[in-house]
């Protein structure tokens, strides 16, 4: 249909906080019956992993909120702790499951059922030696001529 | 009474909108569908929702912390 509005996204960033909003955006947009591509490249190709093992990171980022006030008082320095990581990420899990908050699995097969085109960038898959077996079927590979295709003609584009 | 409802009470964005889609693809047109949600988000998103998709609001309401739509498929 020459009147469906387009988005096109390129999701950049590989952890769990930075993974839902180009798929949150991208799910909600094709409800609303947008044409939608998202291009995952550099760090965001983790969120084409089969096995998603996507983790939040305390780390160099003063604006995250931590139980307990903590971060009004735990040194920066602790949140470089081995095992920090994934305590971090747990709380965070629990706490969006007690929320009614989606998990990235659940809005990735959404996003594909949903028609939504996932375009993994080749030159960093190459890069990162991953292998296509690695990441989910039924999504495509491209370069930035295919991102720019798409995105040349979109209603909304972003960079995430 | 409408002729699906969707329970989606404890999900938060983007799910009930998400939800309430998935059950409109198998309602024919003129078909209704009530949803009701507990996310405060979840009316203005789902006025948009109406607004974009053409699928009419025919009710919207508020009772105890929970939130009712009624739409009607386009």
């Amino acid at each position: 249909m020459a009147d469906t509005k387009k988005m096109a996204l390129i999701a950049t960033k590989g952890t769990l906080d930075w993974a839902y909003p180009p798929f949150i955006l991208a799910s909600t947009a094709a409800a609303l019956g947008y044409e939608v591509q998202i291009f995952f490249t550099f760090y965001g190709l983790q969120l084409l992993k089969k096995k998603l093992s996507l983790k939040i990171s305390p780390l160099g980022n003063p604006g995250m909120p931590m139980p307990l006030g903590m971060h009004k008082w735990f040194p920066v320095l602790g949140t470089a702790i081995p095992g920090m990581e994934s305590v971090m990420t747990a709380m965070m899990k629990s706490k969006m499951k007690t929320k009614g908050i989606a998990t990235i699995e659940e809005l990735r097969d959404i996003c594909l059922e949903s028609e939504v085109k996932l375009i993994a960038c080749q030159m960093t898959v190459d890069l990162f030696d991953f292998t296509r077996n690695d990441l989910i079927d039924g999504i495509d590979y491209g370069g930035a001529a295919m991102f720019m295709e798409f995105a040349g003609d979109s209603d909304v584009s972003l960079f995430i | 009474m409408a002729d699906k409802e969707v329970d989606a009470r404890g999900l938060n964005c983007p799910l009930p909108i998400l939800r309430a889609k998935k059950a409109l693809n198998s309602l024919q047109s003129g078909q209704t569908l009530r949803i009701v949600a507990t996310d405060p988000g979840s009316v203005k998103d789902f006025q948009a929702f109406s607004k974009q998709t053409g699928n009419e609001m025919l009710e919207s309401s508020e009772a105890n912390g929970e939130f009712m739509f009624i739409l009607k498929k386009a």
